[in-house]
């Protein structure tokens, strides 16, 4: 994919530098970043915690969060209703009539995090704080009953909670991995 | 001009073919050795500034727009778009070029598919256009277009090019002009429609029919007389352009569309196809699409659209910033069928490597070439060279004026002083990384 | 890969990719050569289908100042739009050389009918065919191809020489 610059008041457009995929020795053009200034876009949570930042949170901690933030769409209740799913409680198992929940679907709690972090409020992503994200991950995850009341959730913790459906998956084509 | 056959992959064969491109066929998706070049750093970037730190786009932090229900470009392409000649649609020709040197691929989207109307966009109800076929025909029949839906249908993708395409050349002196302003009147498209064959077949040719005479429902009823055998051959009702319906600028309702032959001769908005004996010499083929001769004859009944190729990028408008390596790439294409060979130069035609034909390629349509050149920040002559299936190839720019002549003065961009010009184009490069159109 | 589906009443048969029609489905409506007629413009340089009527340059001379000259010219020497007259030699002008109806044009009946089909540019087919001929008579009598007084009409029209009809080459005999 290429890219252009149009120089301020210029005629001509600047012709930058395609991919040049038939060259082994190719145009060498990317510039080398440094973890630090990676960090900003850096937000994948991988299951085994890899990525969690520093931080923590208590599902007390997380509930006027919820409350404020979450609720118009998600349901006072976590139980949905309203513009989105709910995110708290649902039937025990999903089937193809509908309701894969978090407690009895998803295999991994850290992607709770992940996604509050990157995507939520749908309409202000990336206005959360690391802390609030770990209460709003800690309040959801007490909501179901999945981790308890008291439980707190940091980098450590996290990773721990046992999803009730983890081991319920099987790979299609294993081949291809 | 031929490419060794190098048996010496695991080395750095030297670059034989001048002023940076590589002696090789070049080929896509693999690796191209450059003598000297490895671990040097050059061609990396020359500021030696280190990455910005990231941080979110507004756009990453908001909502996004809703979806159109039509898509259409971001507002940072906008400069991606046709040049109109007369857009106050005063009564003359209007025509709109595509911008060759901003596209990729060999699809040219609807959007920005070259057109010529001689009488405006007409604005026509399809439920009431009407496809007459007669004259020495056993059985004169018309057509509604929900009756041509039903009949068996063909894709093909292909190019349209007007005879005058290319004109500008003819200037005695090279005009600086953008890719666009000289080769803008052509383009590539997928096209979808009825073989005009069938419909033929199904109102009785007369043995005594040799030609067609087609016409459209435009203000000016635009006509032109085309040969039978084209006709039977793969002339194409098109109802489709790229999978949706032909828009009214490339002949909405329908157009005839006939693979490789001049553009004139592809009549938009179809209504009418008579089969005479002899031809009816229209205006468009009495005076405009008939070429003055330097001995004083004039061709008449050309239309073929022959060999032809240019380089889109590098190319005049599109400075190169730094020394280094960049991709030189264009289209080729022939109305006689497949293009088998593109050859690039960058000394001005003293050295040719051949360059890579992007999949697929497909008879009377564009071939899409790459050439990986590395620039050493001297002066350059780019040029890109075609052959095709029937052996035909480009001549030079000398060759083709002593056949064909040239103007004594340079002629505005947009004048046609005459047509079918297919010779080698010439980009170059001075060591500021302008790029000008040369004769060479 | 084709596919069948047999229905409880009936069976359909389901077109694959790449069979064709035995014939095509012979949707083509007959139409008879007085429904084509409205459409039939088409002048052949025999002068097959030259309708009748007939027009001089006399009667051309007030049409054309009323309807032409504002586009091609009080004099027809162009203004706006293209000239109609006029005949420079066409090898004094290289490849370039200004066409004109005197110094290129095969055929006379090709100005009938273009100026038939598509004049006046923003009124066209509002000229009558007596109107056709008599414009076609002025600029033929303008530039010296017809004498003032010669009548243009479906016999006298095909008959005009016009000079530079042998100098043409067909560039691709074998595409005709």
């Amino acid at each position: 994919m290429s890219t252009r610059k149009l120089p301020l008041g210029a005629v001509s457009l600047v012709l930058a530098f395609g991919a040049g995929a038939a060259l082994a020795d190719g145009p060498n053009l990317g510039k080398p970043i440094s973890p630090a200034e990676l960090a900003p876009w850096d937000i994948t949570i991988m299951p085994d915690g890899t990525g969690l930042p520093a931080g923590s949170g208590t599902p007390a901690q997380g509930a006027p969060v919820y409350a404020q933030k979450c609720a118009a769409c998600h349901g006072e209740n976590g139980r949905g209703g309203g513009i989105a799913a709910g995110v708290i409680g649902g039937p025990p198992r999903a089937t193809l009539d509908g309701g894969k929940t978090i407690p009895n679907f998803w295999p991994y709690a850290t992607t709770v995090f992940d996604f509050i972090r990157r995507a939520m409020p749908y309409q202000q992503p990336g206005s959360l704080t690391n802390q609030e994200v770990y209460a709003l991950t800690a309040y959801i995850l007490a909501g179901n009953k999945l981790i308890a009341e008291n439980d707190v959730m940091d980098a450590q913790t996290l990773p721990k909670v046992k999803m009730p459906n983890r081991d319920n998956f099987i790979i299609r084509f294993p081949e291809r991995i | 001009m031929a490419s060794k056959q190098s048996s010496r992959r695991s080395q750095e064969p030297e670059v034989v073919a001048g002023n940076g491109l590589p002696d090789r066929r070049a080929l896509l998706g693999r690796g191209i050795m450059f003598a000297g070049t490895m671990g040097t750093g050059l061609g990396g970037s020359l500021t030696g500034a280190a990455a910005e730190p990231l941080v979110d786009g507004p756009w990453s932090n908001e909502v996004g727009a809703v979806i159109q229900p039509y898509q259409t470009a971001s507002r940072f392409e906008k400069n991606v778009v046709r040049t109109v000649d007369n857009p106050d649609n005063v009564p003359r020709n209007s025509r709109a070029r595509t911008p060759h040197q901003l596209l990729n691929g060999i699809i040219t989207p609807n959007g920005l598919h070259f057109t010529i109307c001689h009488g405006g966009v007409p604005d026509i109800d399809p439920d009431q256009h009407r496809l007459v076929i007669h004259g020495l025909v056993k059985r004169p029949l018309v057509f509604t277009l929900d009756a041509l839906a039903r009949y068996p249908m063909v894709s093909r993708i292909g190019f349209v090019e007007c005879g005058g395409n290319s004109a500008p050349l003819f200037s005695n002196i090279a005009l600086q002009e953008n890719v666009q302003a000289l080769h803008g009147l052509a383009s590539c498209a997928e096209w979808s429609g009825v073989l005009l064959s069938t419909l033929l077949e199904e109102a009785g040719i007369d043995p005594k029919a040799k030609w067609m005479i087609c016409e459209g429902a435009d203000s000016p009823r635009l006509h032109r007389s085309v040969p039978l055998a084209k006709g039977l051959d793969d002339a194409m009702v098109a109802l489709y352009q790229n999978g949706e319906r032909i828009q009214p600028g490339q002949g909405y309702p329908m157009r005839l569309w006939l693979p490789g032959y001049e553009g004139n001769m592809n009549v938009k908005y179809l209504r009418r196809v008579m089969l005479t004996e002899e031809p009816a010499m229209s205006v468009y083929e009495s005076r405009t699409y008939s070429q003055i001769l330097p001995n004083g004859k004039a061709y008449r009944f050309y239309f073929l659209q022959e060999v032809k190729s240019f380089i889109s990028r590098p190319s005049h408008g599109l400075a190169l910033r730094e020394p280094g390596i960049y991709e030189i790439s264009g289209v080729a294409y022939s109305g006689t069928g497949r293009i088998t060979k593109v050859m690039v130069s960058a000394d001005g035609g003293q050295s040719w490597a051949q360059a890579a034909l992007q999949d697929p390629v497909l008879p009377k349509a564009f071939t899409r070439f790459r050439m990986p050149w590395r620039w050493d920040g001297g002066p350059a002559i780019l040029q890109s060279r075609a052959w095709d299936e029937g052996g035909n190839f480009q001549p030079t720019r000398a060759d083709f004026v002593a056949m064909r002549g040239q103007t004594t003065r340079p002629p505005p961009v947009t004048g046609f002083p005459s047509q079918h010009f297919n010779a080698i184009t010439s980009w170059a490069v001075d060591a500021k990384g302008e790029v000008k159109h040369v004769y060479a | 890969m084709s596919m069948r589906k047999t229905l409880a009443a009936a069976v359909l048969l389901v077109l694959a990719p790449g069979m064709t029609f035995a014939e095509p489905p012979g949707l083509g409506r007959p139409i008879g050569e007085a429904d084509v007629k409205g459409w039939d413009i088409t002048i052949l340089p025999d002068g097959t289908n030259l309708p009748p009527g007939s027009g001089t340059p006399a009667q051309g001379a007030p049409i054309y100042a009323q309807k032409c000259a504002v586009c091609h010219g009080e004099n027809a020497t162009g203004g706006r739009n293209a000239g109609l007259v006029g005949n420079p030699p066409l090898a004094a002008g290289g490849i370039e050389a200004n066409k004109t109806i005197a110094n290129f044009w095969a055929n006379a009946t090709t100005l009938f009918d273009f100026i038939r089909r598509a004049m006046p540019w923003t009124q066209p087919r509002t000229l009558t065919d007596n109107e056709v001929y008599a414009l076609t008579a002025y600029i033929l009598a303008l530039n010296k191809l017809i004498g003032e007084n010669d009548v243009m009409d479906a016999q006298t029209l095909p008959k005009v020489k016009m000079p530079n009809r042998d100098n043409f080459i067909v560039r691709f005999p074998d595409r005709i």
